[in-house]
Order: structure tokens, then sequence, then C-alpha cells
């Protein structure tokens, strides 16, 4: 967080931030690598999202006949899966299920931990150390094995897998969130608005959130990647999507025994979510020089 | 005994309390009535009364937790529904499995990640530098599974070096070449982070006063690169510690492609058949192993950075 952000961030809190993030666009802006990733990234959302207008075939029929055809047959430039359904078809209706199932539970569990770690450092005492010991409990699961657990007990699905992976990014949130907003709690301007009237709400609006923002997105755009590979891996050992539903775990996994005959059939789900994952990873890094975090 | 140790060990006993409630919860957390979720379909009356006595569903959630805990700490975790063994037996045969193949991997990963990092950050913004941490950055972002599944095309499948899966007839040198794979693919993740870790810690620590001083006193390369070493490890070893119990409870997924008998692929035949009282207690073991890494890197770390001791 720079010390411009905090100086002006007093002054006029709705321009100055106006102002700050137009500063990071720009900085991203030059970033080459940045703006690859961002491309790659939109335009893969963009293709899942408009898949059925897309698509060159129908995600769920699939012929006997032509069962794994090689990448590059004419009409299946993809090739076929094991039980003939077109390929390019299938990755791009399940990229719809994979982004969601990475994209929103990082999203929920900002808005749940982001609001749990803001009212814990704001409040302090004994709100703070409630928050902050649960938080701790849930943190001595590694995350994986938090997410098998949760989806392992409710049962597959997609709604499952969502709560048991926001679940499992909650509580990451809330410690970045609350160390930012102790930091920033304990800065003479806040202490400035208090004296000068305003009420807990504005201060948390305007100069909690608006210094806390920064660090906070910066740490979620980097739990992107880790969502994405970690929803795809649910549904990989059978948790998340099920049959037939298109999804790019799933799909490598029912893939798996065609890799003697098709390997390279096999792998392309796989490379779906490497691209998706590693775009991410990169953006996530470049958002963070742009921000200047540390 | 120092006293922050102390201090340490009596914080981990209820994280570890409060982890062992989370994994009882499980069971009440799936769908359906708990006595079904623990036995399996075909038991006799007599079965379902001793289990309905021994876990005391009757009672209130508290007591039925007091009693379970207690079963457990005695090493009773039940029995699997799935193949009618106690848990326990079941988890401490895949157990053995599961911690060589992290063992391994953490060695491999550890490595790697600290070669890389350290001449990546020591030669920071050099070529060598951005090759290592683009390499570092694809380690972080492969999916495993895939890896493992792409692996097994190469060096399997096309070349024919190595077993694809399973683990072998017996303990014997042949049994390591069924690990190489695995071993690689569960390291691709913590090498990366680990890279990427120390490569901004060697960078950071190289720009601090004392380097510069250290210079100007006339220290050599060599000898001021040792200092660099030894302020960095601290940092280093919770970074590494956190990552093998990553490693134990991320091998759910690399186990599943290689059909390692270990905890992961016992977690994934739980999940497959639906087995609760298997994936219960795996995944109490395993959190427990967590926790009891963590308590060792807190422990561990002051010993290299005596600053801690006070905190």
């Amino acid at each position: 967080m720079s010390a411009d952000t905090l100086a002006s961030g007093n002054a006029m809190p709705l321009r100055a931030s106006r102002g700050y993030w137009s500063g990071v666009w720009l900085r991203l802006r030059r970033d080459p690598v940045s703006m690859a990733c961002l491309t790659v990234l939109v335009l893969i959302i963009l293709a899942s999202a408009f898949a059925p207008l897309i698509a060159p075939g129908d995600p769920s029929v699939g012929s006997v006949a032509r069962r794994l055809r090689p990448v590059g047959t004419p009409g299946y430039i993809l090739g076929t899966d094991e039980l003939g359904r077109d390929m390019l078809t299938r990755l791009l209706f399940g990229g719809r299920m994979s982004l969601t199932m990475g994209i929103l539970p990082v999203a929920l569990a900002l808005l749940i931990g982001g609001t749990l770690g803001t009212i814990a450092g704001f409040v302090g005492g004994l709100t703070n150390a409630i928050i902050m010991r649960a938080a701790d409990i849930l943190f001595a699961f590694p995350s994986v094995l938090l997410a098998v657990a949760i989806a392992g007990a409710l049962g597959a699905g997609f709604v499952n897998s969502l709560v048991a992976l926001t679940v499992v990014l909650i509580p990451p949130l809330i410690r970045v969130s609350e160390s930012a907003t102790t930091q920033v709690r304990s800065l003479d301007f806040v202490e400035a608005a208090r004296a000068s009237g305003a009420g807990a709400f504005t201060i948390i609006r305007v100069h909690i959130l608006g210094n806390i923002m920064g660090p906070v997105l910066v740490y979620a755009s980097s739990l992107l990647s880790v969502a994405i590979i970690m929803a795809a891996g649910l549904s990989f050992i059978g948790l998340g999507a099920r049959p037939p539903t298109p999804e790019w775990g799933l799909m490598l996994n029912t893939l798996r025994n065609s890799i003697y005959s098709q390997p390279l059939i096999a792998a392309l789900p796989g490379v779906m979510i490497f691209i998706v994952s590693l775009s991410f990873n990169l953006l996530s890094d470049g958002l963070r020089s742009a921000m200047d975090v540390k | 005994m120092p006293v922050y140790i102390l201090k340490r060990v009596a914080y981990a006993v209820p994280v570890a309390l409060a982890v062992s409630m989370i994994c009882f919860l499980l069971v009440h957390l799936a769908p359906g009535d708990p006595l079904s979720l623990v036995l399996p379909a075909d038991a006799n009356q007599t079965t379902i009364d001793a289990t309905k006595a021994k876990y005391g569903l009757d009672q209130p959630l508290p007591a039925q937790y007091f009693l379970w805990l207690t079963n457990v700490v005695s090493g009773d975790f039940g029995t699997s529904i799935a193949t009618g063994r106690p848990v326990v037996s079941e988890i401490a045969n895949a157990l053995t499995y599961s911690l060589l193949l992290a063992l391994i991997a953490s060695v491999l990963g550890l490595v790697v990640g600290t070669l890389l990092g350290t001449v990546a950050g020591y030669w920071n913004g050099t070529a060598i530098d951005k090759i290592a941490s683009a390499v570092a950055i694809s380690g972080v972002s492969l999916p495993h599974y895939w890896l493992g599944i792409v692996l097994v095309v190469i060096f399997s499948v096309n070349l024919n070096w190595l077993p694809a899966m399973g683990a072998g007839e017996s303990w014997s040198a042949e049994r390591l070449k069924f690990m190489v794979l695995p071993a690689i693919t569960l390291a691709a993740m913590p090498a990366g982070i680990i890279t990427r870790s120390v490569r901004a810690l060697v960078a950071d620590t190289l720009g601090k006063e004392f380097v510069t001083a250290l210079e100007a006193r006339g220290l050599t390369q060599t000898q001021i690169f040792l200092h660099v070493v030894k302020n960095a490890a601290p940092t280093a070893i919770a970074v590494i510690g956190v990552q093998l119990g990553y490693l134990m409870a991320g091998s759910i997924l690399v186990e599943t492609v290689f059909s390692w008998p270990g905890t992961g692929l016992l977690l994934n035949t739980a999940i497959l058949q639906r087995d609760i009282p298997l994936l219960q207690g795996t995944i109490l073991v395993l959190a427990l192993i967590f926790v009891a890494l963590n308590l060792l890197v807190d422990i561990v770390q002051p010993m290299f950075d005596p600053r801690m001791k006070r905190g």
C-alpha cells in the first residue's frame, strides 16, 4: 500500500480511489504478460459462456461408431472422446462448470471471509478472538483434505463442492483482511475521522475498505488458480460434477482408460485447466506489482 | 524443556481437539441417518443395537462426541463398510505407503525448490532468474493429477521405462521404480512454491543493510552468501514444514492416478463406496499429522531465530 493512497484517500476518498484504480489499470496495461493472460482468460470465459452458440456439436450426444477419433478428424477438430462425443464441444461446455466451480467459491469466500476479517480487525477484543480462533481451527486442516472431507461427507454434486471449496477458502481471507484492517485501524487518519464524528460504518466503508481492498483483492486473485485446480480435482476423484456433465476434471478422469490409444485427447482437458490456472497465477502476479502490494 | 516449547504444545492440544470435533461432525454433516452411514446395509439387529449403544446415538451430541473420542483415543475408529475390517488397521497399512511417498516427494521438492530459488534470488533479474521463475510458476499452476497422466503417457506408455500404476509385490528395490513417477508428480507443486518463496527471501535478504555492511568489511561472496542463508532459514523452514503436511493430504489425487495404495487411495475408495467411517478416520489421522507437523515447525523455527522465542 503506498503512502500516496493513504494520504489522498483521507482527503477526497471518492475521487482519490478512482485515481488509484485507474493508475493500477495503467500499470497493468503496460505489462505484456498480464495483458496476454487477461486476453486468454477473457477468451476462454466468453467461449464457455457462449458455448451453445459456437460449439460445433451437442456435448451429450455421441456415437459408439466414432469413438476416440484422433485430433484433426474432419468435423471433429479435436477428435472424439471414449463415448464418441466431440471433444471441442465438450471442452467448451466443460469450461462453464469448471470456471464457475473455480471462480464462484473465491468470490463467495472473499465476501464472507473479507467481511468477517474486517469486523474482527475493526472491533477487536472478544469478537476478534472468536472469529480468529474459528479460522485457526479450519486452518489446522490442509486445504485439499478439508475440501475432500466436506465434499466427501456431503456427497457428489455441484452445490456440495461449491460449499466445500468456499469453506476452505474463507479462513485465509479472514486472516489477510483481519491483519490489513488491524494495521489501518491504528493509523492517525482513522482516529481523525472518529474525532470529527464519523460513525463506525462510514469509517469502515471509506477509510478501512479503501485501504485494505488492494492487498485483499491481490490475495484473493492468487487463490483463483488453486481453486480451479482443486475444483477440477474434486470432480476428478468422483466428487463435484457427475457424468455425463462436461467438466474438465471429470473428463480427465473418464478419459484415463484411453491414454493408451489416444494420449493426446486424454490430455486435452488438463491442458485447459493448466492454461487457465497459469493465466490466473501470472495475472495475479502482475496485479500484485501493479498495485505495489509487497 | 524451554517455556516456549511448552507454550506451543499447550496451544496444539485445543487445536487437535477442535480438529477431532470437526471430524466427528462429518458423520452428522452427511445426509441420512448416522446409524445407516456407519453400518453396512445388511447389518442384523444385534449389530445395530450394539452400534447404537457404542456410539450413544440416542444421547445428545456432546455425549456422543465424548463416547466417540474415548473410542478413538483407545484406537477404535470403527469398522470400514467396504471391507468389514477395522478402520484403524486399514489406515495403519496405507500410512506407511503415503509417508514414504510424501517423504521422497518432499526431499525432491525441497532440493529442487531450494536450488532453483537460491539461484534465482541470487542472480535476481538475470536470464537464469527468469527461467527459474517460469519453471516455478508452471509448477504451481500444474494440475498435478494431470501431470501424473502426462508422465504415464511419456514414460510408461511410449518409452516403457517405468510402471504406470500399482506398488509392486513387496518391499524391495523393485518398488522404487513404482515410486518415481508419483514422487515427481507430487513434488512439482511444492517445488514451485518453495522456489518462489526462497527466491523472494534470498533477494530480499540480499538487499538488507547488513549485507552492504558485510561487503564493506571485505567479506568474500561465499561468506556473505552463508550469512544470507542463515537469515533466510527460519522462514524457509516454515514453508517447507507446511508443504510436507500438504503433500500427505494432496496425495489423494496423485495416489488415485497411480493406484498407489496409500491414505489417498483409501480416501478415494471411501468416497466412491460412501464408506463414512473410513473417510472420517483417514481424515482425522491426516489432519492430526498436519497439526503435529505445524507444532514441529513452531518448535524448530526459534532454534534458528532466537527472536521468535520471545513471541
